[in-house]
């Protein structure tokens, strides 16, 4: 039954883009972290979309195989009444770009909305197929 | 008379089985939106009917051989061969979905799986009053 998988491919994404959704929120949450439990300010995290196939079926969903640190150096600004600030004076920030976060989770809130109605679709679809000869 | 009747229904059953294959393929593009390499696939429906009618699914992926006593592929179970879209604006991710282009082929082929309920639904309609008078 073809129609059921739109269900798990629609519930794969949306748990996918949830997940990403967290990773914004901990990164926008962390914009302003400067020390962490390893001592270093915080790093932007991405989270790694692929491909989940269903049992060999055509039908695709979407899972996290991972979370990436950006490994781009952070902001150095110059403070050096800081107590984080190096012998020169500077304290890194760190590397999260608000704006870059708040795209993304713009992006996520629009996929997982999408998703949300793919299911709706499939689901109205289905009771409909239930009331042929009714 | 049971026989009739599976004709009857026989080529409605057909584009509701090859309209649902459809939406769950239409669905893995739009949920894989945000995948980087990943290409959107489709059916050519007009195709798949036909195959689907002829009682024989002859996918692109079948074997082609050149003696009999070579082997056969196996039969697959998807009721179309799956083609690949080909992109209208390439993304540098490798990723083939156009999000506005398969949300209106989802709903499209949404549609069409409803209009072929009532088309079912008027069969046995019509059935019913030749039945009851």
């Amino acid at each position: 039954m073809s129609l059921l998988n739109v269900f798990e491919i629609a519930g794969s994404a949306m748990t996918a883009q949830s997940q990403r959704l967290n990773v914004v929120a901990s990164n926008l949450a962390n914009a302003d972290s400067v020390t962490s439990a390893n001592g270093q300010a915080y790093r932007a995290k991405q989270v790694l979309f692929s491909e989940l196939a269903f049992g060999g079926a055509t039908g695709k969903g979407v899972q996290v195989t991972g979370v990436i640190e950006d490994p781009s150096p952070g902001k150095q600004v110059y403070d050096p009444k800081h107590p984080m600030a190096d012998a020169q004076g500077y304290v890194t920030m760190p590397n999260v770009s608000v704006v870059d976060e708040m795209v993304n989770m713009i992006a996520a809130a629009r996929a997982y909305q999408n998703n949300v109605e793919m299911l709706n679709t499939a689901k109205s679809l289905l009771l409909k197929t239930l009331t042929i000869g009714q | 008379m049971i026989n009739s009747l599976d004709k009857l229904f026989q080529f409605n059953q057909n584009a509701l089985n090859v309209r649902a294959f459809r939406q769950q393929l239409l669905a893995s593009n739009i949920a894989n939106a945000d995948t980087p390499g990943y290409k959107a696939r489709d059916i050519d429906f007009a195709a798949a009917l036909r195959e689907a009618a002829e009682g024989r699914p002859v996918s692109a992926t079948s074997l082609r051989v050149s003696s009999d006593k070579h082997l056969a592929g196996a039969a697959k179970d998807d009721p179309a061969a799956v083609l690949y879209r080909s992109v209208q604006q390439p993304s540098i991710d490798g990723n083939t979905v156009d999000m506005d282009m398969e949300r209106n082929r989802f709903a499209e082929n949404a549609v069409h799986y409803d209009a072929n309920i009532t088309f079912i639904n008027s069969k046995i309609k019509t059935l019913l009053a030749a039945i009851q008078g």
